[in-house]
């Protein structure tokens, strides 16, 4: 089925040279960093963790957002998603392909990474994450694939790959769990130790996942004539919203455990987030920026998607609130959640972080690639939807 | 673990499997009564009474996943005598100097790409939990000296996916730096910020070359290895070595009850840092 990505038109092929020279740029700077080591980033001891593994963090949200397709098609058969479940699982694999690249950019020595097979330590949640990861980024190609073709051969797909559909489900709530168990299960470190994070973690991701695919079926809309329906879109953008409003509210209950109870470990980090903390004199505030325009765009997404006239009469303002959603989406994991954790340190000290240019390339490149993949997936899916019309 | 542990561990496993004896071995579990759970008992209850907070409380009842800490052999300890280093200023620097230059810890400029083992810190910044209004003045003008606990129950060593970090049956935490991929886990997981990353090749910054301690690669984390190397000669941690007669810090086997260390540990009220946290240091202040 690959032939069907080598056709298209001009502006495919520029969009895949665009990111191209945006994945070369990035292993030229991967490249770099590989020959100096992670010094070349902004991370340091006291910020050990940077935009490497706050990126992957988020993607392995979006990853298991498809799920939020996968699951009322296939279990509540919901008909409407027929046309875009593919979309979903093509997304997972993008998103999945993503996070491991960032994991790998992330070690400090990456020709040893087969040493978490080869000395496996199953007490670490490392381990079960790399399990998880690669098992659903398995099952989404598996799936995927073997659905296609059988929707290509105008045939109903063997019967022995809903096996794989349905395990394919807790394994998407499985990866963004395990991945918040990375951070929740350490001690002392205040802003991550919260029961609730995994479940904030799911609500989030099942917003911003279906808003990305509702993006990617306007745009298909538009440049390639696929028309996802309006009916699944629709169901689509109800799911965002619920999800986002779960996710806002868990945010709010980590609000009042912080500020009621008024264990200072407790408030430090949100403070540090939102308002700016205060330590010896100096106010360190450079995330709030961040932090507010993920309450604004969270707010503003949430609105357009929830008002008539945008959801249902203006692809455009429908368009715009999904990305608004995804963008504020991505600041609250991608970067706040991340980085504020390492505030204040277990020294009770405060580091800022900041990336350097060349660590930001390379996480462009990153994001370049997933999408020069999505792409490329996308461009299979709808041609295969294209000839069994045709 | 020797073979006559492994044959006693396998035959007290067959006899509580068939119930003969089972009570027995599980009220020996329960009473904890070996000498390194009864000196965290202890030493964890007077620094609850301190921070005030009742978590150590009920694991001094044996409510705490301690894991279960070596009941026979070796089990290193330290004790570090804040009041002895107040009386001889310079010492603490000394200590510091004498650890890093052994262990080719390297000494960058840049804040950014620095590797410690052992260093200062305010005492607030060291005791979180404890009160801080009215201090007195000794404690706010000295800083303490802080480094790897060597927990009982070490986060790290959990959160290592490769086994790179491990506990030795003596209790020391250490590292095997040519298994480490780098992946930083273990310093999110450490709650004491006590390990170091490589984030550039350290080989360029080590002052003075020790060729009788390996150097590090970049890419891997790094940590104070309690001088596991001199220790397996029978000689003293460097930095006991380096505080001479004064006896600022006192390194021995926790388990043995005539040692120096249980002695000092039984005449002097010892905190330990973050004893909420049930990791269990290794190593004590007397402040
Ligand atoms: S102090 Fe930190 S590095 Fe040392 S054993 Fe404890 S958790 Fe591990
Ligand atoms: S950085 Fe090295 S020692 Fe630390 S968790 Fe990863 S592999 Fe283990």
């Amino acid at each position: 089925m690959f032939e069907k990505a080598l056709k298209g038109n001009n502006y495919y092929w520029i969009w895949l040279a665009f990111l191209g020279s945006l994945m070369a740029i990035g292993a030229f700077c991967y490249v770099r960093q590989f020959n100096y080591g992670l010094g070349l980033t902004g991370m340091s001891r006291d910020v050990s963790w940077g935009l490497y593994i706050s990126q992957f963090t988020f993607l392995v949200g979006v990853a298991a957002g498809g799920v939020m397709l996968v699951l009322p098609y296939y279990v509540h058969n919901f008909k409407a998603f027929g046309r875009i479940t593919i979309l979903g699982e093509f997304l997972a694999i993008a998103a999945l392909l993503m996070c491991l690249t960032f994991i790998v950019a992330d070690l400090g020595q990456p020709m040893r990474m087969l040493n978490v097979i080869l000395h496996a330590q199953p007490r670490s949640m490392l381990f079960y994450d790399m399990i998880v990861l690669n098992g659903y980024l398995f099952l989404n190609i598996l799936c995927g694939w073997v659905i296609l073709t059988a929707e290509r051969k105008q045939v109903p797909p063997p019967k022995w790959i809903y096996i794989f559909v349905y395990i394919s489900i807790p394994f998407a709530i499985s990866i963004h769990t395990v991945t918040a168990m990375l951070y929740c299960g350490l001690p002392g470190r205040h802003f991550w130790l919260s029961a609730i994070i995994a479940p904030r973690f799911l609500a989030s991701a099942f917003a911003a996942g279906p808003a990305l695919i509702v993006v990617a079926a306007l745009i298909l809309k538009r440049v390639a004539n696929f028309d996802a329906g309006k009916k699944a879109i629709d169901k689509m953008v109800t799911i965002i919203i619920y999800a986002a409003l779960t996710n806002a509210f868990f945010v709010i209950l980590e609000f009042f455990v912080g500020y009621y109870s008024n264990i200072p470990g407790h408030k430090h980090t949100l403070q540090y987030l939102f308002f700016g903390l205060e330590h010896n004199g100096h106010v360190y505030n450079n995330l709030v920026p961040f932090m507010w325009a993920f309450v604004a765009l969270g707010i503003a997404g949430v609105a357009l998607l929830a008002i008539p006239y945008s959801r249902k009469k203006n692809e455009f303002l429908l368009g715009l609130g999904c990305v608004m959603l995804f963008v504020s989406l991505w600041l609250d994991k991608g970067i706040g959640f991340v980085l504020g954790g390492f505030v204040p340190t277990p020294l009770e000290e405060i580091t800022e972080y900041y990336p350097t240019a060349n660590e930001i390339f390379i996480t462009i490149g990153v994001w370049a690639m997933g999408f020069f993949v999505l792409t490329i997936l996308y461009k299979i899916a709808v041609g295969v939807e294209h000839e069994i019309e045709a | 673990m020797d073979k006559k542990r492994r044959d006693f561990l396998k035959i007290a496993g067959v006899s509580t499997l068939a119930g003969l004896g089972g009570a027995t071995v599980a009220g020996r579990l329960v009473s904890g009564s070996s000498p390194v759970q009864a000196r965290a008992a202890h030493v964890v209850d007077s620094a609850a009474q301190e921070a005030g907070h009742g978590a150590p409380k009920a694991e001094a009842g044996g409510h705490g996943a301690t894991g279960e800490v070596a009941k026979s052999g070796n089990r290193w300890g330290m004790v570090i005598d804040m009041r002895k280093f107040r009386e001889h200023p310079g010492l603490a620097e000394k200590v510091v100097h004498t650890c890093h230059s052994i262990h080719n810890v390297p000494n960058f400029p840049d804040k950014k790409d620095e590797i410690k083992w052992i260093w200062l810190m305010e005492y607030e910044n060291v005791f979180p939990e404890h009160s801080h209004y009215f201090k007195n003045k000794e404690l706010l003008d000295h800083e303490v000296l802080v480094m790897c606990n060597h927990c009982d129950n070490p986060p790290c060593v959990k959160a290592c996916p490769t086994r790179a970090t491990f506990k030795n049956k003596d209790g020391i935490v250490a590292m095997d730096y040519h298994r480490c991929i780098g992946c930083r886990f273990c310093m999110a997981a450490c709650p004491y910020g006590a390990r170091s990353f490589n984030w550039r090749n350290p080989r360029d910054y080590i002052e003075n070359y020790n060729r009788e301690f390996p150097s590090r690669m970049r890419g891997v984390v790094e940590k104070c290895n309690l001088c596991a190397e001199r220790v397996a000669l029978g000689k003293q941690p460097a930095c006991v070595e380096a505080c001479g007669d004064t006896k600022a810090m006192i390194f021995g086997n926790l388990n043995d009850p005539d040692s120096e260390i249980r002695q000092v540990l039984k005449a002097n009220y010892t905190i330990q840092r973050k004893p909420s946290l049930g990791t269990h240091p290794s190593v004590f202040y007397i402040v």
